[in-house]
């Protein structure tokens, strides 16, 4: 080993490297989770996924009928809450970059942008599967409580559910990255993400020629059947078709002007 | 080594950068002078591939920036002092970086060290801290992957005068070890005390660019006498064109040749001295008035 380098004295050594190699995905993958959570805000959007499930759980154990005390209903119950909140995570993840101007620095340091939106993909992505351990967890300490203080506290789940219930909430990040990518702009795209859909479901139930399609494009509508063990084939069609339009499409655009966006 | 050919940038039909080339060579410090909005931080952009050039190319260390596989441990960037998360911590702007960069943890309390920002000021975050100090944790940020070449846009705005000082000292010893470095300015003054060259962009397009001596010493001389006429009669023997300025005659010649020429004549000199910044001088105040009204335009 060479003597260590830069005292303090102000004396800066451009030095000749060995090959630098390229930063992997893995490691800007990394950098993406520490980026979720080393502000106050995005610290705190985390705590307050917990907290939600933590309440959803209390107020069941306090006020839903005995019988309902169980794991499948503090599980099911808390899975639309944090299905509400992880959009909004996926969209600041991607949108912070340029409302912070923080992407001068990170483009500078990774210029193919492409690497650096699969690395926050990615961990949006292992952040809804994180949440759905901590919502397992959080059920399975409420049902716990619920056989000690009563109420029936039976753990029967399918594990399809699980499964399904992992895909809703990567989905919905996924659908608020979309949207981050797309519009990078924060506010723009919480409003963006939260009405379009809505707007789409009041539509359907308003207009009769519009009935069908909402079937087929209503996020809220085709994720439904997915709060339950049993999806059918034509069900699983309605999903594909309405994230293709609210997922894969605005994923697609968004990456496209991101790719070509001046940053300054 | 920062090679720029023919870097040319429209917005419609107003072009921000027009058709600019120039080279920055390793042991140089370059100053890129011009008033605000005249293309420089959209001409650093483009090197740093952050805006796409209409026409043209840039190259650091030999490759076009985007195809740096690690560019932070090449080329240390200062784009924009402010463009740091308002909610980290100095510390944590660095730390994220150094992990990108595949740097150990420890470069990052070192580089803290070297730019004067102490435990308090880095565990502060990015939102309490003067321009000075997002200047300082700039800086701190650009030497992170102790680069060979620097691009700094505007770094020594709204450090202090100690500061200021503070900065060439440490941009003069980066390029005396070989590093190659291109920083910014709208003040003439501000990079004179540092830069080997100085490249000056209007409007766009480059109006000039060589070594600074050169440059500065494009003026002239002053030189003034009790006895004017005879002065004037003196020149004009020695084949010396003379023009009248402010504070004496001004010569487009060298102060020795000038001195000669009254000396033959036998005339006594009250003044004798190279004309202060001159040309460049002149040049630039010219495109500052010309061109800061544009600015708000873009």
């Amino acid at each position: 080993m060479t003597t260590t380098t830069a005292p303090a004295s102000g004396l800066v050594a451009p030095r000749h490297h060995t090959p630098v190699r390229r930063p992997s995905l893995l490691r800007l993958t990394g950098v993406e989770l520490r980026k979720l959570a080393d502000t106050r805000a995005g610290r705190w959007l985390l705590i307050t996924i917990g907290l939600v499930v933590v309440a959803i759980v209390t107020l069941l154990l306090i006020y839903a009928e005995d019988s309902e005390q169980t794991f499948f209903t503090f599980f099911v119950t808390s899975l639309l809450p944090v299905n509400v909140l992880l959009p909004v995570l996926g969209i600041l993840s991607i949108t912070s970059e340029w409302s912070q101007r923080t992407a001068l620095t990170t483009y500078a340091l990774v210029p193919r942008r492409e690497r650096v939106v699969a690395a926050k993909l990615i961990a949006v992505v292992l952040a809804a599967l994180a949440s759905v351990l901590v919502t397992l967890a959080i059920a399975s300490v409420g049902t716990l409580v619920a056989s000690a203080t009563g109420g029936a506290g039976t753990w029967r789940v399918d594990a399809a559910l699980i499964v399904n219930a992992a895909i809703v909430q990567v989905a919905g990040v996924l659908m608020g990255a979309a949207f981050g990518l797309l519009l990078l702009n924060p506010p723009l795209a919480i409003v963006g993400y939260l009405l379009l859909p809505t707007l789409w479901s009041v539509l359907g139930e308003l207009v009769r020629p519009l009935r069908g399609a909402a079937g087929w494009l209503d996020t809220s509508r085709t994720m439904e059947p997915l709060f339950t063990s049993h999806v059918t084939g034509e069900q699983w069609g309605r999903l594909v078709v309405s994230l293709l339009v609210w997922m894969v499409l605005p994923l697609a655009a968004g990456l496209f002007r991101t790719l070509r966006r001046e940053v300054s | 080594m920062i090679t720029v050919e023919n870097l040319t940038k429209r917005y419609g039909p107003h072009p921000a950068v027009d058709d600019v080339s120039f080279q920055c060579e390793p042991g140089t410090v370059t100053g890129f002078l011009g008033p605000n909005g005249a293309g420089k931080s959209t001409t650093m952009r483009m090197i740093c591939g952050l805006t796409t050039p209409t026409a043209g190319r840039a190259t650091v260390a030999g490759h076009p920036y985007q195809d740096l596989p690690n560019p932070g441990r090449e080329v240390g960037v200062l784009l924009d002092a402010s463009a740091q998360h308002a909610g980290r911590t100095g510390r944590e702007a660095l730390t994220l970086s150094a992990y990108t960069m595949g740097l150990d943890r420890r470069e990052v309390a070192a580089k803290l060290d070297l730019v004067g920002l102490n435990a308090v000021a880095a565990k502060r975050r990015v939102r309490a801290y003067s321009l000075g100090m997002r200047q300082r944790l700039g800086l701190a940020h650009a030497l992170l992957g102790d680069p060979r070449v620097l691009i700094l846009d505007e770094p020594a705005n709204g450090l202090d005068p100690e500061g200021i000082f503070w900065m060439r000292g440490l941009l003069r010893d980066f390029a005396d070890r070989g590093g190659t470095v291109l920083l910014s300015s709208h003040l003439l003054r501000e990079v004179e005390a540092v830069a080997d060259r100085l490249v000056v962009i209007g409007g766009g397009r480059i109006v000039a660019q060589g070594d600074k001596n050169e440059l500065l010493a494009g003026g002239g001389t002053v030189v003034r006498a009790r006895d004017d006429a005879a002065l004037r009669r003196a020149l004009e023997t020695a084949g010396l064109t003379a023009a009248d300025s402010t504070d004496g005659l001004l010569v487009q010649a060298d102060a020795e040749a000038v001195g000669q020429a009254a000396a033959d004549a036998g005339v006594a000199l009250a003044e004798l001295r190279p004309a202060s910044g001159g040309g460049l001088e002149q040049l630039f105040l010219t495109l500052t008035a010309g061109e800061s009204t544009k600015e708000a335009v873009r």
